[in-house]
């Protein structure tokens, strides 16, 4: 059956406290650590953080969190502005990106762990090579069977506004690691950011190759573990709905199936 | 014993199953027909409550009444199977259990059919 409790070297202790001396207006950050190397349970830690002498963005709190409170918190980010999805973390009980999530926008300590139910390789950072393998296993590019054009591959305008909801993605994993089916079935099922890109493809007028990408996903657990519990619409820090696009593939499997 | 497959060989896996679109529109069609099905079951329920036991077999002796007692016992059983399948199917991780449970809850769902279709039948057509 599912586990519904951590197991025993998984279970979070309380951590250091780390306070911002002489700050007047001070934000508490309770920030999930592990270690890989010295064998210790994950912990809490507390940062007291500045925020006269702080960004507004979660991200920007973490980086002086990290330059000036404590080196070794490690985390993933790049762009710093909601493009690379890099930052995607939990912060108050909600999958999201650090760069685009404003601390104003949380009352009281602002917590954060890292994205659920997935393994963790060290603080915030986790183990995403599943999720990698299962877009490649989308064939994220053009599938085409007739002979190369010269020029470009023409669209027309209402078929290429058939991509718009669905290009903005980043694949940052919010929606996927926000899905109880994902966190059960992960190994099979794709999740809400693999099916909304496998659905981008399945609309692209360009592509040739529908019925295989259909036959690929036709499957209890790739496609048919979706439940619309809609988690994924509600974390998408996007504003997307990969809802939605499983929805309309299961109409596209309908639609052949007669 | 440590996997060393790579992340896109676990994935790819044994490939697709082929399937699963009949069973998704089947549950969607059953829970369609529950609505008519279900309203008539529990409006002339209500409306027999407290009669005795001789009005309710006069009730299921009528054509219409028992014929549609059998498709509601069909659509809900038919229901109920794809649903608790489902439920399985994201509970239950090893595949060896989980086909298991599917089958015993066919078996369950096959004679609780069968024994109500029967039991129908035998008033309908009793003396």
């Amino acid at each position: 059956m599912a586990e519904f409790t951590l197991p025993k070297n998984s279970k979070i202790g309380k951590g250091k406290t780390v306070k911002a001396d002489g700050a007047s207006n001070v934000k508490k950050f309770s920030v999930y650590r592990w270690n890989p190397d010295d064998g210790q349970n994950p912990r809490m830690d507390t940062f007291e953080v500045d925020m006269d002498n702080c960004g507004p963005m979660v991200l920007d709190a973490l980086i002086k969190i990290k330059n000036e409170m404590d080196s070794t918190l490690t985390f993933r980010r790049s762009c710093r502005e909601g493009i690379c999805g890099s930052c995607a973390m939990n912060i108050d009980g909600t999958n999201t990106l650090a760069c685009t999530k404003a601390i104003d926008d949380v009352k009281g300590e602002v917590k954060i762990t890292p994205l659920p139910h997935r393994e963790v390789v060290k603080d915030l950072v986790p183990d995403l090579n599943d999720f990698y393998a299962q877009y490649a296993s989308i064939k994220p590019w053009m599938e085409t069977q007739s002979t190369t054009p010269e020029k470009e591959r023409l669209q027309s305008v209402e078929d290429r506004a058939k991509l718009d909801g669905l290009y903005e993605c980043i694949l940052c994993a919010c929606c996927s690691t926000s899905c109880p089916s994902y966190w059960w079935n992960g190994d099979k099922y794709l999740g809400p950011a693999i099916l909304l890109q496998a659905y981008r493809w399945l609309i692209d007028s360009r592509d040739e190759n529908t019925g295989e990408r259909l036959d690929d996903l036709e499957d209890p657990f790739r496609l048919y573990r979706c439940h619309t519990i809609m988690n994924c619409a509600n974390a998408c820090p996007k504003g997307l709905n990969p809802a939605k696009a499983i929805a309309e593939i299961k109409i596209m499997m309908a639609e052949r199936h007669g | 014993m440590s996997d060393l497959r790579t992340p896109l060989a676990k994935v790819r896996g044994l490939g697709s199953a082929k399937g699963g679109t009949h069973h998704w529109m089947m549950q969607k069609v059953t829970a369609l027909a529950n609505i008519p099905l279900v309203l008539f079951v529990v409006v002339s329920f209500v409306g027999n409550v407290g009669k005795s036991h001789a009005d309710w077999v006069a009730w299921f002796k009528q054509p219409l009444a028992a014929v549609i007692m059998i498709l509601f016992v069909l659509n809900t059983m038919h229901h109920l199977r794809l649903g608790l399948q489902v439920a399985v199917e994201d509970y239950v991780p090893s595949h060896g259990n989980r086909t298991l449970v599917i089958t015993l809850i066919n078996f369950v769902v096959a004679i609780l059919a069968v024994l109500s279709v029967f039991s129908i039948l035998r008033i309908a057509f009793g003396g």
